[in-house]
């Protein structure tokens, strides 16, 4: 869809550097060859995905992980599909590590980018088709009748009108070879996919019987707190630990990388014992810069022309020919990620074996983690992976699972580490903070005749590489990681542009003249991808310059985007589909409707909010969301991601600010990390668009158009254009 | 000792005074649908009834707890026996993550319990306390106000949307 000359990006996402998602095409493989499931007595597993036990039920081993985005459910229907047999008798299991259940895409085990249904669409149902021709093939041979007299229903072979069940046959099932390229079914014949059914996880986790990793209980289990560095990267200079040692209940207190961790014979007493450290830190040069400072350098760096630029046309002829221009300037700030489950590791390690209970975005290099730090080999290593209490990005950095297998390597002990949320909030990852730059020209048609943008910030990829590296190649001694992590940062130096800064800033729309400009720079904060990554904040500098330009050129929000979206069908799609569902929607007086649309995840998105403005307090009442997702498996969960993508994504728009004062954030909890509550979320509506395309992602394209359909709302309700994120008032 | 009853047994225990309830339920009792979310009382995933009033139970020190009653979402209702609260929640597929959602259906218990009929700004005023990152709101809200409505005299059972005929199934 953009037509831009982006080579070296191109090159970089082509092998999978970056970009929100992960990386590494060159993981070395861990060099298990035993099957990835040993089915039971009397079972069979014919591929790493599906075992059919002998009382005919299918466990199904989810190779992604469940952090509240309903893949659980969404990957067990494509196994319903095409295996023919009720969702209620299918079991989902999260799969083991194994190379078997790698990402197709990021060469290791791990979850996010919005691509699990888009990758596994395909490859699960026919893992499913395939397990069913097997069965059938079976059944003609033990009936003694030909292959095409027979079908199925429901987990059972039908002949003659009679039903048998699926296990009756796993014998001689056993005995031929798994077929392949069976034939998918036509989406005529679908069953489940396409239909609202309730989610399969919804039981266990409204009745508290779903298990999150904090939740796991082991014998003589030993609880962590670490005290950390206020300032990231911080390194302990001192400790006066006495007040701690004498505390009851308290077994150890041992230095680790990351700080000072205090082990009790519960949370409590290793919370309040860890809170009496006296720690003296070395603290790292982030220690000298501050919020405004930091914003200031981003804006020094976009004026004095740095940075690396790739260009499509002419910038200059596309001025030449506009009627009119505007140069607008953006900032959003560093946010947290504040799932509701502070991220948590428990480690036991028992001789040359080492097992790790999480839940995790990335199970393949939390083992090599535990690997790494316990000095034990790859494949002795067991992951336990459990549900997420939420990702949203945060759960794909493991510096936690690292923390508890040093705990216990320290103390012999079996270990459960717990972040606290002071811990979540002030010593994790953060959305990267940027200060975006946009000068367009739009000509008398209204069309964009020179869309110039640049971003100035942080970049992404050089964390996730530092983060993801010690796990994905566990044997590679620390000395030659660190290395491999400096030359990460050093392709970011002028040479290539960092996908997750900028994508989306200069997507979406015709833009004839298009320029993108990158300005790397780095304070040292941790950087983390955080729901939508780059489009969180590129939608909204985007599509506010859109909506200016739509006013400049007279027409109407939709009129003018529409004009520019003509290479862009599915996003005109979507922005159509909202514009009709206003139709039916009753606006009262004083509520204004903002506008936007913005694709990603190979999704398209289109959003309205309904906004009122009163004593400068901005309460959006209702949002209308149509997305273009493709072929859809499940439209109530492609609803709920929607209504939750626009939920987080509000608390970003209205409240989101981590706020960095002599390298330390400021905020700490929920009291001055303002979340949205119920009394504040709006109604949401979703309209999803009929599509023949390929599922694509719907955990993350719901979020990006919140913030600017919310800010375009606010200027029609008050005539002031905002440009910083938090969305403020003054 | 500090002795209460936790969903109708009485229970006793060594946990120091201070320890906050949420603790000595999880780590001593081992009952973990209560969540840790904050540990200041402003998420909500930590909430129990206390003598049937909804308390934010990281905050609670169980000495504050003696000879009082503690319900968790482990006594509200369980997987074959579910609170209509609970079914509400399955049927219209509230949870997400779920982390949050034993806190929330423990809070909407109490508020139906003081308030069988709450109005929407009830249900909103009632349910600030408990955050869900996931975004649940509109879900959760609706959920509250289908059981409020069901409990009411003469009420007729509705099908709720988002069910189907295979999600019994599922449930089951």
């Amino acid at each position: 869809m953009s037509g831009i000359q982006l080579t070296r990006r191109g090159f970089l996402q082509a092998t999978g550097i970056v970009g929100g998602g992960l990386l590494i095409g060159y993981v070395a493989t861990s060099g298990t060859h035993t099957p990835a499931v040993m089915p039971g007595a009397g079972a069979i597993a014919p591929n790493a995905f599906i075992q059919l036990t002998a009382d005919n039920r299918v466990i199904f081993y989810s190779p992604r992980d469940e952090m509240g985005q309903g893949i659980y459910m969404g990957l067990a229907t494509l196994i319903a599909e095409e295996l023919d047999i009720p969702l209620k008798d299918i079991q989902v299991e999260f799969a083991s590590v194994h190379d078997d259940y790698k990402h197709p895409e990021y060469g290791v085990q791990g979850t996010g980018g919005s691509s699990s249904m888009r990758v596994h669409y395909l490859p699960l149902r026919q893992a499913a088709a395939d397990t069913r021709a097997l069965l059938l093939a079976a059944a003609a041979i033990d009936l003694g009748v030909s292959r095409d007299s027979l079908t199925t229903e429901d987990g059972y072979i039908l002949s003659n009108g009679t039903g048998l069940p699926y296990s009756d046959f796993i014998g001689t099932a056993q005995t031929l070879e798994l077929p392949t390229e069976t034939a998918l079914k036509p989406k005529a014949d679908f069953k489940y996919i396409g239909s609202d059914i309730a989610r399969n996880d919804a039981l266990a986790k409204s009745t508290g019987t779903a298990t999150y990793g904090v939740d796991v209980d082991l014998p003589d289990l030993y609880y962590a707190i670490v005290s950390r560095s206020p300032v990231a990267g911080g390194r302990v200079k001192s400790v006066n630990d006495s007040v701690a040692r004498s505390m009851a209940g308290v077994t150890d207190i041992v230095q680790i990388d990351s700080g000072v961790a205090v082990v009790a014979e519960s949370f409590w007493k290793a919370k309040k014992a860890a809170a009496t450290l006296d720690i003296s830190w070395d603290l790292p040069e982030l220690a000298k810069f501050s919020s405004a400072q930091i914003k200031a350098d981003y804006q020094d760096a976009l004026n004095s022309g740095a940075g690396d630029t790739e260009i499509s046309g002419s910038i200059e002829d596309g001025m030449l020919s506009a009627a009119h221009q505007i140069d607008r300037e953006f900032w959003t700030p560093y946010l947290a990620h504040t799932p509701m489950e502070p991220v948590n590791a428990v480690v036991r390690i028992t001789g040359d074996q080492a097992e790790l209970w999480a839940g995790t975005q990335s199970p393949g290099v939390a083992r090599g983690l535990v690997a790494r730090h316990a000095d034990v080999q790859v494949d002795k290593v067991t992951v336990n992976s459990l549900f997420s209490g939420g990702g949203f990005g945060r759960r794909g950095q493991l510096s936690h699972v690292a923390e508890a297998t040093q705990v216990a390597v320290a103390t012999n002990k079996t270990i459960k580490l717990v972040w606290t949320r002071e811990n979540d909030v002030q010593n994790g990852w953060f959305r990267q903070a940027s200060v975006m730059q946009i000068n367009a020209g739009i000509d008398e048609r209204g069309l964009v005749t020179a869309w110039d943008a640049a971003r100035a910030g942080g970049d992404l990829t050089p964390h996730t590489v530092a983060s993801v590296l010690p796990g994905a190649l566990p044997s590679v001694p620390k000395g030659i990681n660190d290395l491999l992590v400096d030359a990460t940062e050093s392709i970011f130096d002028g040479w290539v542009i960092d996908g997750g800064g900028v994508e989306g800033l200069v997507d979406d729309y015709d833009f004839p003249n298009k320029q993108l400009r990158h300005a790397s720079v780095n304070h040292g904060l941790p950087l983390a991808a955080w729901r939508s990554v780059g489009h969180s904040f590129t939608a909204f500098a985007k599509e506010t310059v859109m909506d200016e330009l739509a006013e400049q050129a007279g027409l109407d929000a939709f009129e003018f985007r529409r004009r520019n979206l003509q290479g862009n069908p599915r996003l005109l799609g979507a922005l159509q589909a909202v514009q009709k569902g206003l139709e039916n929607w009753d606006i009262p007086e004083g509520h204004h409707i903002g506008v936007s649309a913005h694709g990603s995840f190979h999704s398209y998105a289109a959003q309205a909010a309904e906004v009122s403005v009163e004593n400068n307090q901005i309460r959006v009442h209702r949002v209308l969301c149509a997305i273009d997702c493709g072929q859809v498996v499940n439209p109530d969960i492609v609803r709920g991601q929607m209504e939750g993508s626009i939920m987080y994504g509000l608390t970003a728009a209205l409240y989101g600010d981590i706020e960095i004062e002599n390298g330390a954030v400021k905020e700490s909890n929920f009291h001055d990390y303002k979340m949205l509550r119920i009394s504040e979320a709006p109604e949401v509506e979703v309209l999803i668009v009929e599509s023949e395309e390929a599922p694509s992602g719907v955990g993350e394209p719901g979020l990006p158009p919140v913030a600017p359909a919310v800010a375009n709302a606010v200027y029609r309700a008050t005539g002031v254009r905002l440009s910083s994120m938090p969305l403020v008032l003054v | 000792m500090i002795q209460f009853t936790l969903n109708g047994k009485l229970v006793q225990t060594n946990d120091e005074p201070d320890t906050p309830l949420l603790w000595v339920i999880r780590d001593s009792f081992k009952l973990t649908g209560s969540k840790f979310g904050c540990g200041m009382a402003q998420c909500g995933a930590c909430t129990m009834h206390v003598d049937g009033r909804a308390q934010r139970s990281c905050v609670l020190p169980v000495a504050a707890v003696a000879g009082k009653s503690i319900t968790t979402i482990e006594g509200l209702g369980t997987p074959d026996n579910l609170h209509p609260l609970q079914q509400a929640w399955v049927d219209q597929g509230v949870p997400q993550c779920g982390y949050c959602q034993s806190g929330q259906i423990m809070s909407a218990a109490s508020l139906l319990s003081d308030n069988p009929n709450p109005s929407e700004a009830q249900v909103e005023s009632a349910m600030a306390g408990n955050i869900c990152r996931c975004g649940c709101y509109p879900r959760i809200k609706n959920a509250i106000l289908t059981v409020a409505e069901q409990s009411q005299p003469g009420a007729v059972q509705v099908a709720i949307p988002v069910t189907s005929s295979d999600a019994e199934g599922v449930q089951s």
